[in-house]
């Protein structure tokens, strides 16, 4: 047993870091809060760094990874923030032409959530449809065109992540291949990564804000209450990493969802602890706690939510 | 990252299951909590049954007496010990887990080859004597005494929470020798005799009932100087290293055992019709998810702790990692040692006492009967958040050494 990074892996996981600080920097993010669409050269940028292709064979001219690495992409997507269908990207390269080189995107929509929400509406240019509910249950997935598919507004209270609900689609085609039950807990494991990258990332932002914020003539830092809440965030980030980490793993579903109900709780929980750090500085729309916290939010809704994993993993004890 | 078990730490599992298996019914029968001289025996039988069959000190460096088994293989032992219901380390805890270590890390070889044979034995019992009315979470304000006098320290002063006072042999005793030095320095470690004239020991009775630790006096007594481990006043540093012991694989067992309590209570509830309240279900539900993190962290912590050379807590301290790079807990590529111990007590300490707060809601009105094993345990997990650093100690721990967040107050 050897549960600890490779060598490869933290060289994965310390280069998509550069990559994003590099093309999604402070001022590219403020700026999608205005405009969200996902950057088209960015995305092929990351296609052609294998960010897509990441877990196809190498034959097939993907990177040849497992779960494992495309888990610590994606906690590298969700500390910067990165918005866009990345999930839906990794997930279908392979089985929807153009994903995998970054020339298509591809959103993939939650059938069995209510409402049904589909991501970046506007900016995708193809729609896969995961049919049902239940999380073992096989269901039928669907392919659609984006114009051909019925829609309401809906207000997202993430402002990176603009949503639509869905209300009817006329002419859907069955996605060849395609395993349902398996793209759900993949989704799950890949989102609650990104909870994981957002939980430690507002650990950093609260613990640098505490050293540098004076009051009283002391640094914040220096207050046992500060300290508290900080040492309580890398807590609940530290578990949820375990967690994560392991699920990706093991791949199993039950693992799987402890460790979104894990993860989910640790990006909304130091969300809005870090919020609390900041003082009023983090009630601003300046301050980049918001979007951390509301992306954390919308995040914890997709792919199974708090009630759905609680319950699952109650069942499981009952057996 | 690998979760598997290699087929050599597989066959040393089926060879140690297989053992218990055999030796477990064997044992003599369950004393009573408030059976002191019986508990000793019980504790003591089960540790010389680990000796005989080679599995006493397992984790302890091999020229200590110990095994060398890597903290895999004690994991191992720790899971399955628990899964086959075996003792657990009870009054041996001082002596296995603080003491033994301490000395075979700092002791002369005339010390190691004195106290730790006894130990893997089961023939002597420690105590633990740093913590003091006065000097509860910051130990470093302790105040008992030795003065210097010919070839030995007279030791005046007073400990409490002394665990296992009651029967033990030897107390690993903390003293300050130098009261001018400051307060880190100028102190000492000593292996003191329990039987030594002057000292007196008070059972404390628990809000769970039972006398599971003591006060203890020290009027004058004599410790000789050569019963001193490190050196003169480096009592503080040798202390340390006896707290990195208690740190990383010291629950191991009971997180196995809170995960078997959890399916018990799911098992009940459905039994008893309080399933049906989504609430507690849910409740439940949750729990499964912390525990079986909290298994995941122990993985990872005794994986990390593979990357360090054996007979040691942590790895060596290097600079504190740069917050807004990466802020968590490394060992093998830097960072602070024995802190991600601190991530786990904490939270597994708060686990521990919302399981048994589940159990009593299961439970019900049955959760007033003291008798009842879970609300014994209920009672008992009250003292997790405080023993072996609070839980405030341990933030400040986690903030300032992890975080690197400023001293103050």
């Amino acid at each position: 047993m050897d549960f600890q990074l490779t060598d490869d892996q933290r060289a994965l996981r310390d280069g998509t870091r550069e990559l994003l600080a590099g093309r999604f920097g402070r001022d590219r993010l403020r700026a999608a809060v205005d405009d969200p669409a996902p950057d088209r050269g960015l995305w092929r940028e990351l296609a052609t760094a294998g960010f897509f292709a990441l877990r196809l064979p190498e034959a097939d001219g993907g990177v040849g990874l497992g779960l494992p690495e495309a888990v610590l992409v994606f906690e590298e997507v969700g500390r910067a923030l990165l918005p866009g269908p990345l999930v839906a990207g990794q997930l279908l390269a392979g089985a929807v032409d153009g994903v995998a080189t970054g020339e298509r995107i591809v959103a993939l929509c939650d059938g069995g959530a209510d409402p049904v929400l589909w991501e970046h509406p506007d900016h995708c240019d193809v729609l896969i449809f995961v049919e049902g509910g239940a999380p073992e249950r096989d269901g039928a997935v669907y392919r659609s065109a984006p114009a051909e598919v019925a829609r309401a507004p809906f207000a997202s209270v993430d402002p990176l992540t603009p949503l639509v609900r869905v209300t009817g689609r006329p002419r859907t085609t069955p996605l060849p291949g395609a395993d349902a039950s398996r793209l759900r807990r993949e989704a799950a494991l890949l989102t609650a990564a990104e909870q994981l990258g957002s939980a430690g990332r507002t650990v950093e932002t609260a613990v640098g804000y505490a050293r540098q914020r004076t009051q009283f003539g002391a640094p914040i830092g220096s207050f046992q209450a500060v300290k508290h809440l900080c040492a309580g965030m890398l807590v609940r980030a530290e578990l949820a990493r375990a967690a994560v980490y392991a699920a990706a793993v093991t791949g199993d579903a039950l693992d799987i969802a402890g460790a979104k109900l894990l993860a989910d709780e640790a990006a909304v929980g130091n969300a809005r602890d870090c919020l609390q750090v900041h003082g009023g500085m983090g009630f601003t729309w300046e301050a980049d706690v918001h979007l951390h916290l509301k992306r954390a939010w919308l995040r914890a809704e997709r792919w199974g939510g708090a009630r759905e994993a609680e319950e699952r993993l109650a069942q499981a004890l009952a057996g | 990252m690998d979760l598997a078990y290699t087929a050599e730490e597989e066959a040393f599992r089926d060879r140690l299951r297989t053992w218990l298996a055999e030796v477990l019914p064997k044992l003599p029968p369950k004393p009573v909590a408030t059976d002191w001289p019986g508990r000793r025996a019980y504790d003591a039988a089960w540790q010389r049954m680990l000796y005989d069959a080679g599995y006493a000190g397992l984790h302890w460096p091999a020229d200590a007496g110990g095994r060398g088994a890597t903290p895999t293989q004690h994991l191992i032992f720790l899971e399955e010990s628990e899964k086959a219901g075996a003792p657990y380390v009870g009054a041996n805890f001082v002596g296995l887990l603080h003491a033994g270590p301490t000395i075979a890390a700092e002791g002369t070889p005339a010390q190691r080859a004195r106290w730790l044979p006894p130990i893997l034995r089961g023939d002597e019992i420690w105590c633990q004597g740093f913590s003091e009315p006065d000097a509860g979470s910051d130990l470093a304000a302790l105040r008992t005494r030795a003065v210097r006098d010919g070839d030995d320290y007279v030791v005046t002063g007073s400990k409490i929470w002394t665990s296992h006072a009651e029967v033990a042999d030897w107390c690993e005793l903390l003293v300050r020798t130098d009261p001018e030095a400051p307060r880190h320095r100028g102190i000492s470690w000593l292996a003191m005799p329990m039987d030594a004239p002057g000292v007196t020991v008070r059972p404390l009775r628990t809000l769970a009932g039972s006398t599971e630790f003591a006060e203890l006096f020290l009027d004058e007594v004599r410790v000789p100087a050569g019963n001193r481990v490190g050196a003169e006043h480096d009592g503080w540093r040798v202390t340390m290293v006896t707290l990195s012991f208690e740190r990383g694989t010291a629950f191991v067992g009971e997180v196995v055992a809170c995960r078997r309590v959890l399916g018990e209570l799911a098992r009940t509830a459905r039994a008893n019709g309080r399933w049906d309240d989504a609430v507690l279900r849910r409740r439940l539900g949750r729990l499964n998810a912390e525990f079986a993190a909290l298994w995941r962290l122990t993985q990872w912590n005794v994986s990390e702790a593979m990357g360090v050379p054996p007979g040691h807590g942590g790895p060596p301290a290097r600079a504190k990692p740069s917050v807004g790079e990466d802020s968590r807990p490394r060992g093998r590529s830097g960072g602070v040692p024995g802190t991600g111990g601190s991530v786990f007590k904490l939270r597994y300490s708060h686990a521990r006492q919302e399981l048994y707060d589940a159990a009593a809601e299961v439970l019900g009105g049955q959760a007033l009967d003291a008798a009842h094993p879970w609300v014994a345990d209920r009672l008992s997990a009250l003292a997790y958040t405080i023993a072996a650093g609070t839980s405030q100690i341990q933030r400040n721990i986690v903030a300032e050494r992890i975080l690197g967040l400023p001293k103050g107050r």
